[in-house]
Formats: structure tokens, sequence, C-alpha cells
């Protein structure tokens, strides 16, 4: 039996989600933009998801654009914003802890003449409003945040930030991250003062390939993809209603219960901590008041990629850092204040609401018999 | 119109009685490498080898791509059959060789009579047929001695041939006429060059890698698959051996000095591939060494590495730059794949000072500390075989 604990790379598709895949793939599989009856009924299964995410988000559905996947996402909330509004001002505020998604794009938005500044976290390892809001000024087009960072678990100032940058500079325009955080903890585009959301279907017990990207209206975004002026003319090309529809299934199987399956995840998260403190030689990186669906540990100065590899063995899956950059160090624990060796044997365990202690049970002893054997 | 391709064998005419065997391994290679494309008739005469397509329609480019990787071969080219008739070959000239002639300035032709019954000799070939394509199309001019294009015409024995494109071959030797050599091949850029530069040299190539998980991944293997495919299309099939070898890095790891890591592990690693080039009736190994490169490639650190060695050890790109190995790795097409960044076993637990002049007696001495012998045994007992044939 395989122990998944990667859940943060990306999760099982539910059975719901499936079987709206299967339905719209055999069944439903018109074009949403024809007039005929199939070309209705395929348009109805995608307004049908895009209320139920609507909803999760206290969001409008019109305020829902579908895209190919969060990186999309947020590549539309930054160059979009910036092509709309980029003219007068020039400056683009992120955390330096964004995946890479945002952190790339910002790179290549510098590339192009514009400003970008990168607020780090203090010496104990948190974010601050007001270090965001210091860094604002009326040349300021867009900050973005992530909710929940994806290799820590650290839950940023988000709602708070927002709240006060808008405050002095309500022009400035809000675009957070929530992939991380999105059915684990109450994403709602109101409390966190955000004008743009970022959201994925795969972290979520969705398919792989759909994204979607809240904004809210009267927000202005350049269209990054051009062509049949599907949703609203943001994000042209024909809709994959098998992936909408299969979002909108496990949005409308989880939503309900965000905050039992929080508490049941901290649970979890206790008893890991718990069997991990009996290990020696082990740092846990996250901290307390991190989103329990992550836990980053470091293991006994064992380089992380051998450590995954020794679990892989066992067919224990965990990540040794954000699954998307392969091979790379990540500078994002480096400011989180984790260095040296424990950063290169840092490895993220990212559970979900099905996730037992059996599995956690295999993987503290699968980790500490790596500790024991692992040479170097 | 119908349309062949004409291969004009590399270095193997100027072999003496064994010529023959040359000359089918070639047409071996040749069958097998575009057996996926169609059917071909294949015959060789006077230092030619004639691919014909059963299909008169087919477009050869895809042939001739194929065929160009293929060692042995000196230069090739497109040609159109013509009946050994002087007003035929006129006509088909004109007509196969519109879209290259209408677009160039000068030309000349030259004729190769092999065929004396043929009634015109080649010089009057030159003539009348230069004449008349000057004839045709207006915007050429002779110019005998620097032509944009250059028209042939070959008077053989069946058939005569025209053509106006010579390609240049892959040169060496066919695969398989020098016998087979086990190349250590690590998933770096200098491995699979070495493999190619001995084909080259008409060596039947088998692989062999080592794994050491967790050290090492299932990627890295899998990467280290891609170029033995990447490598098929010079080399033609290639038996694949992977070496479980986790137990003996550990083993050296635990019980040798740190210095000496690498040396040791390369000794190891050379003797298992010399009893498994035995299994695979390998005559030699291969390695992608270069003088100095790294620690382990000094000449002090080869000579240790050799002592262990029963059979020849053949180092292709020995005296050459990375530079050099990199642009032969862009050609052929291994560079992207090698430089993928998966861990192998050479870098696992890499010394952070090796020693670079070692001394054979000291490295012995390290080395005896510990009975590799039934780790050896186990590791070859476990070893498994993949084939690679042709990636397409």
């Amino acid at each position: 039996m395989s122990v998944y604990l990667d859940n943060a790379a990306t999760t099982k598709p539910c059975p719901e989600a499936v079987a709206a895949v299967l339905d719209a793939v055999t069944e439903n599989f018109g074009n949403p933009s024809s007039l005929h009856r199939a070309g209705l009924n395929a348009q109805l299964a995608v307004d049908r998801a895009r209320k139920i995410i609507a909803d999760s988000t206290g969001a409008d559905s019109g305020e829902i654009y579908f895209t190919s996947g969060a990186t999309e996402s947020n590549n539309l909330a930054l160059r979009g914003a910036m092509g709309a509004y980029g003219k007068r001002k020039h400056k683009i505020i992120i955390s330096s802890v964004e995946h890479a998604s945002v952190e790339e794009t910002a790179s290549a938005l510098e590339k192009q003449g514009f400003e970008v500044v990168r607020v780090s976290p203090r010496d104990d390892g948190q974010f601050y409003a007001e270090d965001f809001l210091e860094s604002c000024d009326g040349n300021t087009c867009i900050i973005s945040m992530m909710l929940v960072n994806n290799e820590t678990g650290h839950i940023l100032p988000v709602g708070e930030t927002f709240k006060s940058v808008k405050r002095r500079f309500p022009e400035v325009i809000t675009h957070c991250d929530c992939v991380q955080g999105y059915m684990k903890i109450p994403v709602r585009a109101g409390s966190l003062c955000a004008d743009m959301i970022s959201l994925s279907g795969h972290k979520v017990h969705a398919v792989k390939g759909i994204g979607v990207l809240y904004i809210k209206k009267g927000v202005r975004v350049i269209p990054e993809v051009t062509g049949g002026r599907q949703e609203k003319g943001i994000r042209s090309g024909t809709e994959s209603v098998p992936l909408i529809s299969a979002f909108g299934s496990a949005v409308e199987k989880y939503a309900p219960t965000i905050s039992e399956r929080f508490e049941k995840v901290s649970g979890l998260k206790k008893y890991l901590l718990e069997r991990l403190a009996e290990i020696d030689g082990i740092t846990v990186n996250s901290p307390e008041n991190a989103s329990p669906y992550v836990v980053n540990v470091s293991a006994g100065g064992k380089r992380s990629e051998i450590m995954l590899h020794f679990l892989e063995q066992k067919e224990i899956y965990v990540s040794s850092g954000s699954a998307c950059s392969k091979g790379q160090k990540s500078g994002v624990l480096e400011q989180f204040g984790i260095k040296g060796r424990n950063a290169d044997s840092a490895i993220r365990i990212s559970m979900t609401s099905e996730t037992t202690e059996n599995e956690l049970d295999a993987f503290a002893d699968a980790l500490r018999e790596g500790i024991e054997k692992i040479r170097g | 119109m119908k349309e062949i391709v004409l291969v004009k064998y590399g270095e193997m005419v100027l072999k003496g009685l064994n010529k023959r065997s040359f000359e089918d391994m070639l047409t071996k290679n040749i069958k097998r490498r575009i057996k996926s494309l169609g059917q071909f008739k294949i015959t060789s005469a006077q230092s030619t080898t004639y691919i014909t397509p059963f299909d008169d329609n087919m477009d050869l480019t895809e042939v001739v791509d194929r065929v160009g990787k293929i060692f042995g071969i000196a230069a090739l080219c497109r040609a159109c059959v013509c009946e050994k008739d002087f007003d035929d070959i006129t006509e088909k000239s004109v007509e196969y060789l519109s879209d290259i002639l209408s677009s160039a300035k000068t030309f000349k032709v030259n004729a190769k009579r092999s065929d004396k019954a043929f009634p015109m000799k080649s010089p009057e070939i030159c003539m009348e047929l230069g004449g008349i394509l000057l004839e045709k199309f207006p915007n050429l001019t002779v110019d005998v001695k620097n032509p944009e294009v250059t028209v042939t015409v070959e008077i053989r024995d069946t058939n005569a041939y025209v053509h106006a494109e010579n390609i240049k071959g892959a040169g060496g030797l066919p695969v398989g006429s020098s016998g087979k050599a086990m190349l250590l091949l690590s998933g770096g850029i200098d491995s699979p060059v070495a493999g190619y530069m001995m084909a080259k040299r008409g060596v039947h190539i088998a692989a062999i890698h080592y794994v050491s998980p967790p050290y090492t991944s299932d990627r890295a293997q899998l990467k280290v698959e891609q170029l033995c495919e990447k490598l098929t299309d010079y080399c033609g099939g290639i038996a694949f051996w992977c070496v479980p070898f986790t137990e003996i890095q550990e083993a050296i790891k635990d019980n040798c000095p740190e210095e000496y890591f690498t040396i040791i592990m390369r000794r190891l690693m050379m003797e298992i591939a010399q009893r498994i080039a035995e299994k695979d009736n390998c005559l030699a190994l291969i390695t992608g060494e270069s003088v100095g490169q790294v620690a382990s490639q000094t000449m002090a650190a080869i000579s240790c590495t050799d002592a262990v060695c029963r059979i020849p050890v053949f180092r292709p790109l020995v005296g050459m730059d990375k530079t050099e190995i990199i642009e032969i790795a862009r050609k052929i097409d291994t560079f992207e794949t090698s430089v993928l960044p998966y861990e192998d076993c050479c870098t696992v637990f890499t010394p952070r000072h090796p020693k670079v002049r070692p001394a054979l007696a000291d490295i012995e001495k390290a080395q005896s500390k510990f009975d590799f012998e039934p780790l050896i045994q186990k590791a070859v007992e476990n070893t498994e075989m993949k084939t690679f044939s042709y990636s397409k």
C-alpha cells in the first residue's frame, strides 16, 4: 500500500470529479458556444461549476474566470493588471516567498521596466502587514501575496495587509494566490479584501489543467490569450467542460466541510509532530500557526533528495520542496530562515483529511530508518 | 520519374579481400535502419549501394536523413533513374533538376561512364548535356571551377543516374565490422559522445550503467535510457546493462578513506564492467574520460583505474576539450538530455578533496581493507539487461 503525503503537489481526484469528467467526455461533449441544445447543455455544466466556485469564495458568478491552471491565473493577474494600469503606475509589490508563477512573472515584468519590490519575513519568520504597507506608494499598481506558502505552510497576513493597503491607497490592485489555502482554510474575496484570487483545481481533488482567476467587478485586466472571446474576452479558447465540471464537483463536495477537515488535519499534524519528536535530529521548519496541511521538517542532515528516494522505495511519497522546481534549491526556505544543512535536508509532508495515523506511523518509522541508514 | 538513393562508401573501399564483409554489414545496417519507412530493394555494385523504393512516389527525405547517420558512408545522394539513352537522360535531367537549376546562376556537368559500351564518351556527355541545359535555363552560365550546382551523370551497368546534390555521409566504418565493446554510460555529457566515436570506427556498442537508489533516482536511470535510445540512430541496437550499485558504494563509504572514494569506485565499476563484457562478448571497454578533466581523470588516477582492467579500455575523448565534446554532443542530440539535473552514481559521496595523484599501492592497500568480492558477485548477478533499438 502506498502512502501519498505529497498533497501540496497534487491530490487524488475525488470520485465526483472523475464522474464529472466522464460525463462531459462521453455524454455532454458539446461546445458551450454552440447555439444548439448540445451547446446549451455544455454551457449549463460550466455555469453550474462557476456558481459553485463563486459561492465558495463569496464572489459573484460573473467574477469567476476559468483558466488552464493557477500558473496561468497568476500570469493573467499580474500581466493583465500591469497591462491595464501599468502606464501610470510602475510598481509591483510581492512577498519574497511567492510561488514561481508569481515570482518569475514579476521578474519578467521587471525586465520590461517595471519596479518590483519583494517584501521578506522578519527574523521571526513571520510577515507583517506594516512591512508591505511601508513599500506602498502612489506609484504602486498591484500587490500580490500568497495565502499559504506551499513549502512550509506559513499563513501570510493577507487580509490584514490588503485592508491596510486599500485604506491608504484604494487604487492599488490586490491579488492573492490562494492555491494552497483554498478548501483548507476559508477563502473569501471580501474578508481577504482581494481584487483578484488565483485557484487551482488539482490541489483540491479535481483534475490538472484547470484553474480560476477571480476578478472583482470593475477591475480591468488585459487578456493574455485572445481569440473567440470566451470568458467575456478575458480568456479566449473553448472552455474545457470536463475539467471545469470536475472542479465544480470537487468544490461542491469539499466546501461544506472546511472547518471539520481543518480540525481533523490539525489533529493529524499534532500526531505527526509527536511521532517526529521521538526521532533524533529532526527540526520542524513549519511554525505552529501554519496551515496544518503542510509540515516541513529537516531530517537529520540527510540530503532531502536521497531521503525522498529512500522513502519512495517504501512507496511513501513526500516532497523535497516545491515539486515544480525539481532538483533546484529552494530560496523560499532561506527566506524563512531555514539555511545550510537544514535547507538541504528539508522535506515536505502534505496531508489531506483522508490521511490516517497509520500512514503517518509508516512515514515516521521509515524516516527514522532513513536517518540511520543513509550515508553522507 | 523514379528516384533512388545512391550511397558511396567511405574508407571501406580501401579494404582488400574482406571488403565484401564490410559491404554486407553496411547493407544490413541500412536495411534495418529504413525498414520502418517502407519496402526497398538494396543492392551493391561498384563501391556503391543503391536504395530503390518499391513505391515510385515515396518521399526520400526521411530515408536520406536516416541513412546519413549510418557509419561507413562517405556520401549519399538522391538520383533520378534514366534509361541508358542520351535523349532520356536529357529529358529527365531537365525535369528532375528544374527546381535547383532555375534558382542557380552557375553550373557544370560532370559525367562518369563506367559502362564503356555507352556510345558517348564522358566529355561528350558533358558538352552535349551542358549545351541543352544552357538553352533550357537561360539564367545559367557555365563555371567549371566553382559552380553552384554540379550536375552529375553516371552511366552504370543497368541504368544511368542523374543527380545534383552530394550529401556528406557520417564517415567511419559500418557498425559491427570491428566487433563489440562495452560503454560505461553515466548520463553525463561525455560518455554518449565516446560511444558515438567508437561506433564510428565500426564498434558495436553495449552500454553499462550503475544505479544507487536511494542516492540516485528512477529519473536518472530513465535519462540514461533516453541517451541510449538517442545513440541508436548512430550505433544501431544497444544492449543496456543496469547494475545495482548501492551496497558497493555504501561499503566504500564505510570502509575506505574519503580521498580515495572515487578512484576505488571506478576500479570496482571497471571490474564489474569487464565481467559483464565477458558475458556479452565484448572485447573492450569504452569510457568518456578526458585527461585532466576531473580528479579521477588525471593520468595517475587513470593508471590506478586501469590496473584492474584485463581487456583494453578505449577512451576516444582522451585528448579533447570539453567544448569540443559538447559540440559533438549537440550534433548527435544528446546534450540536452545529458544536462538534465539528476544525481548520477558518479557524484554520490564525492569526496571534498579527492586525491589528484593517487599512488596505486596506496589505493590497493585502502581497497584491500574490505572484501568487495561478494558484493561484486552479487551486483553482477543482479544486473538487468534491456535492449534498445532505433528510436524511430
